[in-house]
């Protein structure tokens, strides 16, 4: 794995362009270990070991949740890992609702918010930040350090800081109890993507947009037809890493949702483990939390692994500016 | 820079330049570009900012009529036991979960380095936990830490060792948080792993003919050349772990148990229930800003700390 130069960086070819290719940030990388020649067996051995043994601990929650969420409510805690009984039915449970304690769990409807909230937020998130970022990247204006200053220092912020004033924002725009506040607030872009996109502008070459220019491109049309396209994979960057935020966020959906229809899966499972626990006269059918817990997990992997390089860029990418 | 000193500008003409600059069709055009984050700066961060400072100086509580209060909510946060607890549950975690963090991280990163062309199969393992929604990680926290019935301690049953009650006995709550913290170290896990592989094998091939041995150059080579990125790992974990709220108010604050203890109580979910449960805007704010000076102090602290450890490459950036 070299650092940098995959798909994070930008150069005119595939505008037909002659752009030298950038060099990379970092010298080449090497394996800075070999495998000891000699006594090499066992050390591998015990290193093989030691890796598959990490690598168990890491994926067996997983598995334990998988096999759990598939057990009647009295083999849950059994901890083995293939069911004595299957009880796949908890997957239909936790979506008709369970007879006299959570009747009705929307638990569809909660799927759905958290993909439609989810996608708005990534989808504004990421066209507003990347115009914000284009302008820090491409014109020269007065206060821009400034500015730019200010991006940073908003990164290193602690949410819970604003958390109150923004609620009595929402709250004046009788906004509160609707699910507004949970995206709309990223139509105003958002500066760590601010900032990784700026660095990315910074790749395109200059020439580029003069070419561009010449060609009668006004900044908009420039932006658009010329940036945008060759931004796409720190833009997809972006759209994944704020779905994620979005899909996994807890804190806001508490403070601005009330009605259980407009719960996202979070809020949703926060509330039915609540409701579920014995002292709050459930059975503890954790089983049927579990299955909506494996649930509210899956969309998530599916997504890292079809945008894994992208994740792994814009975490690798989070560091470097460090 | 020293080149152009013959014709450098005095500071008029700079000056002249710089306001000139407002009247460009492109500075225009920057602005316009610029607004939405203008527009989401003063109205979601900056005016909030001011506006809970001014809050915390209130009674603010949404329906009752508001007074100022003077210094009275900071009054009363320095002598409120709660928040002595809290405070301190924050700070004990925080100074356990951080350097755990970095040593389970850097451990897992050095173990990956090795592997070469396989690691992205097991950098893929190690990340997926940081994909799990964090009530989802609350869930199974609070399930498989179970005293009774748990997989931990079911496991270590396996050993012979009678596991403690995690989640009930105050002294393991911290200790079992952090436990379930390292297992969501990924994203960590793939920024030293960038780090490591960045490093010059040039570097370890001159230290290895020099005689060093494999601790001095991964003392003397490898930790200098990666103190960037631990350096930015400890900041941002330290900054959330102060926060720390979604997996313990899953786990100890749910409908079951809507009062938790006072070993999960930590700052931020005192912060919330004070502003969003019992709704005194207020006092929670002065507890906001409290927080904000903590965390801006202890990052001071990290910063001119890191001054003597941390290695950037060329100059001092």
């Amino acid at each position: 794995m070299t650092a940098p130069q995959g798909p994070l960086t930008a150069t005119g070819e595939g505008v037909g362009l002659p752009v030298p290719p950038i060099p990379p940030a970092v010298p080449p990388a090497g394996r800075w270990y070999q495998f000891p020649s000699a006594a090499g067996v066992v050390g591998r051995t015990a290193y093989l070991a030691l890796l598959t043994f990490l690598t168990a601990i890491f994926i067996y929650p997983f598995l334990w949740a998988v096999s759990a969420s598939l057990k009647p409510r009295e083999e849950v805690f059994d901890n083995r890992l293939i069911p004595k009984h299957w009880h796949p039915s908890n997957y239909l449970d936790i979506f008709r609702g369970i007879p006299d304690i959570a009747t009705g769990v929307p638990f569809g409807r909660w799927f759905f918010n958290s993909i439609y909230i989810g996608i708005l937020a990534a989808l504004t998130v990421t066209i507003s930040s990347a115009i914000v970022a284009f302008a820090f990247a491409y014109f020269r204006f007065p206060l821009r350090n400034f500015f730019f200053g200010c991006v940073l220092a908003t990164m290193m912020l602690p949410g819970a800081v604003t958390m109150i004033p923004v609620y009595l924002i929402w709250n004046k725009l009788h906004l509160t109890g609707t699910q507004y506040p949970l995206w709309a607030s990223n139509l105003f872009a958002s500066a760590f993507y601010v900032f990784l996109l700026r660095q990315f502008f910074l790749g395109i070459p200059r020439e580029l947009f003069e070419a561009a220019r010449m060609d009668g491109d006004n900044y908009w049309t420039m932006f658009w037809r010329i940036a945008m396209p060759l931004a796409k994979p720190a833009l997809i960057v972006t759209a994944v890493f704020e779905f994620k935020s979005s899909w996994t966020d807890l804190i806001k959906p508490l403070i601005y949702l009330r009605d259980d229809n407009q719960f996202t899966i979070p809020r949703g499972l926060y509330n039915l483990l609540g409701v579920l626990g014995p002292s709050a006269g459930g059975h503890g059918d954790y089983q049927i939390v579990i299955a909506g817990t494996v649930l509210a997990t899956l969309p998530m992997i599916v997504i890292f692994f079809l945008g894994q390089r992208y994740f792994i860029e814009g975490i690798a990418t989070q560091g470097r500016k460090g | 820079m020293a080149t152009a000193t013959a014709t450098a500008p005095g500071p008029r003409v700079r000056a002249r330049r710089w306001f000139a600059g407002f009247a460009s069709r492109e500075t225009w055009a920057a602005f316009a570009f610029l607004s939405p984050w203008l527009f989401g700066f003063v109205v979601f961060t900056a005016g909030p900012m001011i506006a809970s400072l001014i809050l915390s100086f209130t009674d603010y509580s949404v329906i009752q009529t508001t007074h100022n209060v003077g210094w009275d909510n900071y009054n009363r946060l320095v002598h409120d036991p709660k928040v002595t607890t809290a405070m301190k549950t924050t700070l004990i975690y925080t100074a356990m979960v951080v350097p755990a963090h970095v040593v389970f991280s850097l451990g897992l990163a050095m173990v990956l380095a090795r592997v070469g062309r396989a690691a992205g199969f097991f950098r893929t393992a190690f990340y997926l936990p940081v994909m799990t929604p964090a009530v989802a990680v609350g869930v199974l926290y609070l399930l498989m830490f179970n005293g009774d019935y748990g997989l931990i301690n079911a496991g270590l049953h396996f050993f012979g060792i009678h596991g403690p009650y995690w989640t009930t006995d105050p002294n393991w709550v911290k200790p079992s948080l952090v436990i379930m913290h390292l297992w969501k170290v990924g994203a960590s896990v793939v920024i030293l792993l960038a780090a490591l592989m960045a490093v010059p094998t040039y570097l370890y091939e001159a230290s290895a003919m020099d005689g060093a041995s494999k601790w001095r150059r991964f003392r003397d080579v490898t930790l200098p050349m990666i103190s960037p990125a631990i350096f930015f790992i400890v900041i941002i974990n330290t900054i959330a772990a102060l926060q720390t709220f979604d997996e313990v108010y899953t786990a100890f604050f749910n409908a079951s148990t809507p009062y938790g203890t006072d070993a999960s109580l930590f700052y931020v979910i005192y912060l919330f229930q004070e502003a969003f449960v019992n709704f005194h805007m207020g006092y929670a704010s002065a507890l906001a800003w409290g927080l904000f000076l903590v965390i801006a102090v202890i990052t001071a602290i990290q910063v001119i700390g890191s001054r003597r450890f941390v290695y950037y490459e060329g100059n001092k950036r």
